[in-house]
Formats: C-alpha cells, structure tokens, sequence
C-alpha cells in the first residue's frame, strides 16, 4: 500500500517575481508579461463588436457589456464593502425608468438621460437603501431582493410611468456603432477604475467596513457614509447599465425589474470569479450568448444557469478568473512529505 | 364580519406557508429560498398521480408528502450542507435550486388555468352571515392542529427536544451527542412536508401555477421577517397581523395592494427592528 503523502506545492513564476514592482520595467519581457492579460481585455473588448456576424449578435454583446457592469458593481459591492445586494434588477429598472420618463417625457436625448439616470438613479437608489444600510449579512440581502418586486408592484398597483404597458417610443442611440462602442467604453472604463479605486485609501476603507466595521468606526470614521458612497456607485453603474439597456430596446417597463437582472449577474460573477472584478465580465461572456442560444427553449435556459451556477458554488466555488490567474503566475506540482 | 372571517381564514394559509420556513431556519439556520419550489412541487406530484396515475387522493397526497420530506433531504444532504454556514451562498444556493425546480416546471409544461386539485369536501355554510365553504373550515382547523402538534412534538418528544436544543445552541447540542447534521438534514425534511401540507390544504382554492411559487416564498419570507426569523411562534403571530392588514387593504383600497402590503412590512421590518417582533437573538450580532 502506497502510504506516501503527497501535496500539492505552488511556487510563483520567475517572471512573476521578477516583475513585481518597479523591475518589471527592466526588460520587455517582463513588461509584456504584465501588459499581456490587460491587453487581451482591452483589444477583445473592442474588437468583439467587429467580429460578430450579423447586427442580432453585435446586440448580443452590448447585452452582454449590460449585464457584466451590473455583475461588476455586485462584485464590488459584496467583496469590497461587504454588502451583498441581491436586488441588481432594482439598479437596472431605477436607471431604465428615469432614461425613458427623461427621454419621452421631456424629450431630453440619450447621450444626456444615460449620465443623468446614472447620477439620479444612484441618488434615489441610494435614498430608498440608506434605512437598510446598518443590516448585515442576511438581512441585506433579503431586503435588497425584496426592492425590486416592491418598486415593480406599486407601478403596477398605481397605474403610474405607462402602467403594466410601460413606456413605449423612447428614441434610441444614434447609431449600432455608437451603442457599442460607448457601452464597451463605459464597461472598460469601470472596470479599470474600480480596480484602482479599490486600492486607494477609500478603498481600504470600504475593504476595513467589510473585515470589521467596528474598528472602522472605533478609528472615528462614519460607516454609514462610506457605505452609502458605495452604494451610490454601485448604484449609479447599475443605472447607467439599465438607461443604455432602456434605449437599446426603445421601451421600458414592469420587466425591467424581473428577477433575471438580479439573479444572472450574481450567477456571472460567481462561475467568472468574485472579487476579482474582471471575472464578472468573463462570466457575462458565458452566460448570456449561452442563454441567448437557449432562447428556443424558453424557461429551459434560467434552469440551466440557476443549475450552472450551484454547481459553481458546491465545485468550484473559486471561479474561473481565479483559476486563470493562478496557472498565468504560479507552477504547481505535487511534491512527497 | 366578512373581515374577520376571510382574514382568519387567509392569516391561517398565511402561516402555512410560513411555516416550514421558519422551521427550517430555525433548525439548521438555513434560509431556504427553495421553500416556494418545494410547496409547487408537492402540489404538481399530487395532481400527477392523482390525475394521470389514477391512485385514490388520500393515497396520492400521502405519497406527494413523502416525495417532497426525502427531496429537502436530499438537497440539505448534498447541496446545502456544503455550503452550511456561508449564508450568502446559502441563499444564492436554495434560491438558484427552487428557480431550476419552478422554471424547469414551467419548461415541462405546466402552465396555464389546467391543473386543479378536487377540494376536500363540497359545499358551504353561513358563518355569521358570510358563506364559508368547508375546505376553507379544513384549512383552518388542520391548520390549528399543526400548529400545536408541533408545539407538543418540539416539547415533549426526545427528537423535538434535540431539534430545539439544536436551534438553541449548536455547539453544546454537538457537546451532548445531538448530529447536528443530521438533525438539520431532518429539520429540511419536516420544512418540506410543511411546505407540501401548505400546498395540499391551499392549492384545491384555485389553480396549481408556478407563478404562485414565487408569491408563496415572498409571503413566507414575510412572515418570517415580521415575525423574527427563527421564532415560530413570531411567525404564527405575525402571519394574523400581515393576514388581516391584507384583507384590510383589498376591501378599503383595492387587490392590487394585497402584494404591496407584504413586501412594505418586509422592508419596514427590517429597517425599524431586524429582529423581529419575537425574534431575541441576532439583534446585537446584525445591527450596528
């Protein structure tokens, strides 16, 4: 009987050793190794609209931008200030509503609505959210599933913005090209800012709110506002998300509230990798064309990523953006102790 | 007198619903967000092999009972206790399974105004001047006894005792040779059977649809929170105040409210005291 242990050992890559810190800058090599998995980001990204085939799939992609903004400002949310909002669909209809009542109401155009439902809807967001704010954990988790169906019930029940119909003749973006482009833009641009923001001193103090928000707040600083700076970012991301997907359908409405917004992020984050930012987005990349395949078979396609993604949750719960990472910087071998 | 008997009447399937939830939390602190999927589901093997297999309907409802105890069991014993103690991947978890269950049903085909169950017993009589037919009475009544044949079974029983010593306290439950897995694999079984029981005394009112599998968690959510998560007592009480404030709202100001009226005491409850009416713990450890 073979009683030799073995385990498994993970060492860091020379390059990744040589290029940590201001070294990197010694050869090209090292710069290459660095700059490779960005520029893979940043050149896909731009480069997918181009390569679709045909108008039904570049709109796919722009979905896709959508939904990875929404995982984005969840995956901050929860891994970077501790708060786990399930109510992503209460983000993106907020955003969608106020686009199209600016939009149809007082004819304002979509290049203005889409910042200003960024800012408003992060505002109102963060509004209606702030009473909730002091709940941890559970608890602000339940409370943020229950905003969206509460928002989508009392439109329906007062028959105000359209009613069960919606808004219907929003203007659209001027142009396919402008659509996608200014949505992958906004996507990079979120991404790469969250990532720095993330490790500036507010930053620090989002991630301290989220280890231990006594100690924060034994250090004299308020956790209530810097959770609602959160929130009001997060929020306003989700909005703009929801005001570009208001004027790439032309219509908004009850729906824009339904479960899929709140549930598919969260399903996009956890298979991409949490707390890894960029992983959201490799997520969004799978899930959504999947789906948009699945569209055949109806209802068929929620099982299949609500299925997707417990069996992410129970096997892998790390996430592909983690596994990447780790095989891109790190060997590993099984070694005898 | 026609709101104090159909506010009765809905504050008891009310706690119904809520019941199994509060359960299963209680127990093993397991949200368990399949709990809507669970009560459909119990609801669709009744009608199945009580309209397409052709068994007696005593029969079928014992048989959908016992399906639907063995399949919380099972998700508690391979999925959820995997991830026991993470409460948001709990949720995400049970959620993500009961919208496989509900939308794979939906996908199956059952949809639409077809599946009913027979009511237990026909006709109706005059209670006070309003007509009450007798399932509505079934539903009361059995409801009632559920409830204290819990309360007598966590009392005085040796397996009660062990699934209360548990909710109180895992750790010295663990210390005296209580299974803790085991007894929240049970406690996921009995919150199925509850949800199922809730399904069989509530769906014969009106048609089986998956849509009503969401309505039933958030009720049964609501219940909970108002009530103080855990607290089954809480939940018992606070389905009577969520009850007749429903009933309240659908005569003074219309049924489209009805839903309103269940989220807005969710929301209100957890921002005024998280912890419930009945709920004693937790209100240091999530409040800051």
């Amino acid at each position: 009987m073979n009683t030799q242990q073995l385990r498994k050992e993970r060492i860091d890559r020379g390059i990744k050793v040589r290029s940590d810190g201001l070294y990197a800058l010694m050869s090209w090599r090292e710069m290459v190794y660095l700059a490779l998995p960005r520029f893979i980001l940043i050149a896909g990204m731009l480069s997918l609209p181009l390569l679709m085939p045909g108008v039904y799939w570049q709109r796919v992609i722009s979905i896709v931008c959508i939904y990875a903004i929404l995982a984005l400002s969840f995956d901050f949310l929860a891994h970077y200030v501790g708060l786990v909002s399930l109510g992503g669909a209460f983000f993106i209809g907020t955003g969608g509503y106020i686009a199209g009542i600016l939009n149809s109401y007082f004819s304002i155009p979509p290049f203005l609505t889409v910042p200003l439902a960024a800012v408003i809807g992060g505002a109102i967001c963060t509004l209606l959210l702030f009473p909730c704010l002091p709940l941890k954990g559970v608890y602000f988790a339940i409370v943020t599933l229950m905003y969206p169906l509460f928002m989508a019930r009392i439109i329906e029940a007062f028959d105000i913005f359209g009613g069960t119909d919606g808004i219907l003749g929003i203007d659209s973006f001027s142009s396919t090209f402008v659509e996608q482009y200014f949505i992958v833009a906004m996507l990079l641009i979120f991404i790469f800012a969250i990532r720095r923001m993330v490790t500036t001193d507010m930053g620090l103090i989002f991630t301290a709110v989220m280890d231990n928000d006594q100690a924060v707040k034994a250090s004299g600083i308020s956790i209530t506002k810097y959770k609602s700076l959160a929130v009001f970012i997060a929020a306003s991301m989700g909005c703009m998300a929801g005001a570009c997907l208001t004027h790439i359908y032309m219509w908004t409405g009850i729906s824009m509230f339904a479960l899929d917004f709140s549930i598919l992020p969260i399903a996009a984050t956890v298979i991409g990798g949490s707390g890894t930012l960029v992983g959201p987005l490799l997520g969004c990349l799978i899930l959504v064309p999947v789906s948009e395949l699945l569209r055949d078979f109806g209802t068929l396609r929620i099982v299949f990523y609500a299925t997707l993604l417990v069996g992410f949750i129970l096997f892998k719960s790390e996430g592909l953006m983690v596994f990447g990472q780790r095989k891109y910087e790190q060997f590993e071998r099984w070694k005898g102790i | 007198m026609d709101i104090l008997v159909y506010g009765t009447i809905n504050s008891v399937s009310l706690a119904l619903m809520g019941l199994g939830f509060a359960m299963v939390y209680g127990i093993s602190r397991v949200p368990n967000f399949a709990h809507g999927a669970l009560y459909i589901i119990c609801g669709f093997v009744t009608w199945t092999l009580f309209q397409k297999v052709g068994l007696p309907y005593v029969l079928s409802i014992f048989l959908a009972l016992c399906v639907n105890g063995l399949l919380g069991m099972f998700m508690y014993r391979f999925i959820l206790i995997r991830v026991r103690g993470m409460n948001i991947s709990e949720i995400i978890c049970s959620y993500a399974i009961g919208l496989a269950i509900l939308e794979g049903l939906r996908w199956g085909g059952f949809r639409g105004m077809t599946n009913t169950l027979p009511v237990f017993m026909e006709g109706s009589f005059m209670l006070g001047g309003v007509p009450v037919d007798y399932h509505r009475l079934f539903m009361v009544i059995i409801g009632l006894l559920l409830l204290a044949g819990l309360w007598v079974f966590t009392h005085y029983t040796r397996l009660g005792l062990a699934l209360q010593g548990m909710a109180q306290d895992e750790q010295a439950a663990l210390m005296i040779g209580i299974d803790s897995d085991f007894m929240a694999m049970l406690a996921m079984g009995f919150g199925a059977i509850l949800a199922g029981v809730a399904a069989i005394l509530i769906l014969p009112l009106g048609n089986i649809v998956v849509e009503s599998g969401y309505n039933v968690l958030i009720m049964s959510i609501a219940v909970c929170i108002v009530g103080g998560l855990g607290s089954w007592m809480g939940a018992f009480f606070a389905a009577f105040i969520i009850g007749f404030a429903q009933i309240l709202t659908v005569v003074f100001i219309g049924s489209h409210f009805q839903m309103v009226v269940a989220l807005m005491a969710i929301i209100l409850t957890l921002i005024l005291k998280p912890s419930g009416l009945f709920g004693r713990q937790k209100e240091l450890e999530e409040r800051v």
